[in-house]
């Protein structure tokens, strides 16, 4: 139980601080480095809550494959000198977002303080193996046939937007 | 559970330990003589031309979105794998359910293959 809150403390702590530094950096490809930890450390998250398919999706799919997009974006768009020189079109947002995350904070706090998560009864503990691939495969392959197999349509369309987006006009 | 993963922990502190270390140590021991040749990108390579951020061309973006795309059909593909050998009577249920899912795939493959999506020119 000790461990499990100081393995989140330290967690919590590099991904707060990955993502605070994500949107302070001026290098847009040093954002999407810090993007990266930031992944890796929200995939040992759900290491920590016993998803570790999911653990291990999110660092094959987002700090692998999407990070690679990311980073053909800004050198795509090749932004270096450009940033500073963008004007903020609503310069009243950074308060006004401010705002709302101090009230955010302070409406969690009170909910807490309210004893409102006390209510939920403690979840059984996960057998050993639970979040494998083995057992999200047998619930993936027999209890959500359908969702599965409208996942390839899914797929299939995202691969023809893709095509039809990105194509030159002599196609 | 978690006490599982505690050979990845420390394979992961030894390589960043490792890493770190060797760059502190060869900072702190390391004689520092730079010289205007040693500090080109390329000792006694090409003169580099213009900086390092050009533009990319938008066909590495096409590629890099295809890539996701069949990277999330290869991840449905893992826990079929591990669950196909001891499915018993249920395997050829399971063959052609990955049949068709991987039919629907081709059938995008082929689209952007006969798009020319896949030719570099």
């Amino acid at each position: 139980m000790i461990a499990e809150l100081v393995i989140f403390i330290i967690l919590g702590t590099v991904a707060v601080a990955t993502g605070v530094a994500v949107i302070l950096s001026k290098n847009p490809v040093h954002a999407v480095l810090f993007l990266v930890i930031n992944f890796f450390s929200v995939a040992m998250f759900y290491l920590v809550l016993s998803a570790q398919f999911v653990a291990f999706l999110q660092i094959l799919v987002y700090a692998g494959a999407i990070m690679v997009l990311f980073l053909f974006v800004v050198m795509l768009l090749n932004l270096t000198g450009a940033i500073e020189s963008v004007q903020d079109k609503l310069p009243a947002q950074k308060w006004v977002g401010l705002a709302l995350g101090i009230a955010l904070l302070l409406e969690a706090g009170v909910v807490t303080a309210a004893g409102v998560f006390r209510q939920v009864p403690a979840a059984p503990p996960p057998s050993p193996n639970f979040g494998t691939s083995a057992p999200v495969g047998v619930k993936l392959f027999f209890d959500y046939l359908l969702p599965f197999e409208v996942t390839s349509v899914l797929l299939l369309i995202a691969i023809v937007g893709s095509i039809v987006l990105a194509r030159r006009r002599t196609y | 559970m978690l006490v599982q993963y505690l050979p990845f922990l420390v394979l992961f502190i030894v390589a960043v330990a490792f890493a770190g270390g060797a760059m502190v140590l060869s900072r702190l021991l390391g004689p520092k003589r730079p010289s205007a040749t040693k500090l080109e990108p390329y000792e006694s390579g090409m003169v580099p031309i213009g900086g390092t951020r050009g533009r990319f061309p938008i066909r590495f973006y096409l590629v890099a979105l295809l890539f996701i795309l069949f990277d999330i059909e290869i991840i449905f593909l893992y826990p079929w794998a591990v669950i196909f050998l001891e499915a018993g009577a249920a395997r050829v249920f399971l063959f052609f359910e990955i049949l068709v899912f991987l039919g629907v795939i081709t059938v995008g493959y082929v689209y952007i293959w006969r798009k020319g999506a896949l030719d570099w020119e």
